[in-house]
């Protein structure tokens, strides 16, 4: 009787923590719910807000005082300039920071020294690269409030990212690939831009990626700087019909990029240049998450594809 | 093999020689060396990048405070940089971040805990592979679109639960900052938490204990060092975050620790003068760069507890 007694109260023990694990369970469940339904909500809003302002005219006319009229002709131009000269920077230092760290780099001072830079850069808020950027790009080297203090400061900003990423895909490949290309007389720069370099590829794309998308929406350093929010003209092109065919004046020129025109538009009253806003949002965010999801795709198809 | 240094190889048996291309170049060697120099001067740009930034913001900042005396930047309860009667109480931009952030961590670190524990220690494979990407995507959202969401969606919504809530506040600019966090402290837990040891687990079942019983006892104790990294990165993310709260908390400097009041923050603050135009070298212009070194140093000081946390509660397998 009372052995019967303490198994009924055993069975409901485990029936009560049984109930505790489903709770967790659901609660979990939810609280991913709330990142699913805010982000559902932020897209759903902005998308009615705003869709009805996408049209061809609102990517080819320039910001006007009349909502109806203004567009982000300057703003996507500028955007696509400074991404230019984001990636010209960090793509060559972040990969050849990534590669010397995990090819080159004795253990010494100088390595450790870097690798914790490295670690600290990436915690930097991202305003005091915008006050980096003031002091140093715009009034010391004297490159004023132009495109090119704008896509360096976002290079630095995004190189932790790109180095972080090249090191993990480096560090992916066995030892033998270097030890089968140097037993057969290559160098050690022969045997990373033959083999580590184009087999690390996709990784290193991937970082790329990620930091390019962070770039695209980073507002706070570029306001810093000094962007303008209300520019109606575009840099001068950077082909040109007559001989030398480049022309460089665009880096110095001043601009606006596509979140600053956003910030502009959000932060008036009037109520017209909110849905220019949501539009602009919408542009963004399409424009980052598929950028992301493309980075996710080929770490994806990287995980799936390739067995050392 | 130096003696081959430049020339031919010779076959040791006939003396012929084999080949040129055998023979060690100066010039491949000189190579090596250059691109190895470039490989390094790439590198150390991170460690540049870190002294310019010390340098920047240090340089200005003495200057600021030849000009206002240590003591007015703490003590000094009014902020009015750009007025004539000019005060410069940093309290008061501190007390914006500060509340910012705390109304950001309490919705970040108990959503992303849970979210967290969910993810590496309930969820089924297929759940898990939907879910990563997914934060991974909220991450990517750029800020002024948070933003945007803030002042034109959440305000809104609260203002219908509280009437009386100003169109700028602390309370919705936090709440959304708190939902952009989510995905850095989610992921970083749990990371942390599927780094523990799978005996530590199967020992935990092995005694009948649950799965939530496993994972609040077991698990979280033992990853707690990494959960505390996640945590310091949330707080430093929610310190250094700007256009959430220039769009949505108004730029009005107030020192009050109710969320329901606007407020400007550091961050809001060097965002509101660098709108402006001021010109370089003005006593304006170099208060940007000593809000600038306050908020280095606060993430400097949150950066370095985060490090004494990990120290007092690693554990080692």
């Amino acid at each position: 009787m009372a052995l019967r007694q303490e198994i009924g109260e055993i069975r409901a023990m485990i029936a009560r923590h049984k109930r505790w694990d489903m709770a967790f369970a659901l609660l979990g469940l939810l609280a991913l719910m709330v990142g699913v339904l805010t982000f559902a909500a932020l897209f759903t809003q902005m998308a009615i807000e705003g869709a009805a302002r996408l049209s061809w005219d609102f990517f080819t006319s320039f910001p006007s005082r009349r909502a109806a009229q203004a567009g982000i002709l300057s703003a996507w131009i500028g955007s696509v300039m400074v991404m230019i000269v984001t990636a010209a920077t960090a793509v060559p230092l972040g990969v050849g920071a990534g590669i010397y760290l995990e090819e080159y780099a004795p253990k010494n001072w100088v390595t450790d020294l870097i690798e914790i830079n490295v670690t600290n850069l990436a915690g930097v808020p991202s305003i005091i690269y915008g006050l980096l950027a003031l002091g140093l790009f715009v009034y010391q080297f004297g490159f004023g409030q132009s495109v090119l203090s704008a896509g360096l400061t976002l290079g630095l900003l995004i190189l932790p990212v790109v180095i972080v990423a090249t090191r993990e895909a480096i560090r992916s490949i066995p030892g033998v690939i270097r030890e089968g290309a140097m037993a057969l007389g290559a160098t050690r720069w022969q045997t990373t831009a033959d083999h580590i370099v184009p087999y690390s590829l996709p990784g290193i794309l991937t970082g790329v990626i990620i930091g390019m998308s962070r770039a695209i929406g980073e507002t706070a350093p570029v306001i810093t700087i000094g962007a303008l929010t209300f520019i109606a003209f575009l840099p001068p092109s950077p082909v040109q019909a007559e001989p030398p065919f480049l022309n460089f004046e665009w880096l110095l020129s001043g601009f606006t990029v596509m979140p600053i025109q956003m910030f502009n538009w959000t932060s008036r009253p009037d109520a017209a240049f909110h849905a220019n806003a949501a539009a602009a949002g919408l542009v963004l965010v399409v424009m980052t998450l598929s950028m992301n999801a493309l980075a996710i795709y080929i770490r994806y198809r990287l995980r799936k594809n390739i067995k050392w | 093999m130096s003696n081959l240094t430049g020339t031919a190889i010779l076959d040791p048996v006939t003396a012929h020689v084999v080949s040129d291309r055998l023979a060690r170049r100066r010039s491949r060697h000189v190579k090596e060396r250059v691109i190895e120099a470039l490989l390094l001067l790439a590198a150390l740009v991170s460690v540049f990048t870190t002294v310019a930034i010390v340098y920047v913001l240090v340089s200005e900042s003495v200057e600021f405070f030849r000009h206002v005396p240590l003591t007015d930047f703490l003590f000094d309860t009014q902020w009015t940089p750009l007025f004539a009667d000019a005060h410069f109480g940093i309290m008061v931009l501190l007390s914006g971040t500060l509340l910012s952030s705390f109304v950001a961590l309490a919705v970040a670190v108990p959503l992303g805990t849970i979210i967290a524990i969910y993810l590496s220690e309930f969820a089924p494979f297929s759940v898990r592979e939907i879910a990563k990407p997914f934060l991974e995507l909220l991450g990517g959202i750029p800020t002024i679109v948070y933003g945007y969401f803030a002042l034109l969606f959440v305000t809104p919504l609260l203002q219908k639960l509280m009437p009386e809530l100003p169109g700028f506040n602390i309370l919705s600019a936090g709440l959304v900052m708190g939902i952009m966090i989510i995905p850095y402290v989610a992921s970083v837990s749990e990371d942390a938490m599927r780094a523990v040891p799978m005996a530590l687990r199967e020992g935990s079942y092995a005694m009948g204990a649950t799965r939530f019983q496993t994972a609040i006892r077991v698990v979280t104790p033992a990853a707690f060092s990494g959960i505390a990294a996640a945590y310091i990165l949330g707080i430093s993310r929610a310190v250094g975050e700007t256009m959430i709260l220039a769009v949505a908390a108004g730029m009005q400097p107030n020192l009050t620790w109710n969320p329901l009041e606007p407020a400007a923050t550091i961050t809001s603050f060097i965002v509101q003068v660098a709108l402006g135009d001021l010109p370089h070298g003005s006593l304006g212009y170099q208060t940007i760069f000593a809000a600038g070194l306050t908020l280095c140093l606060l993430t400097l000081f949150f950066n370095i507890l985060g490090h004494l946390l990990r120290k007092r509660f690693r554990q080692v397998y």
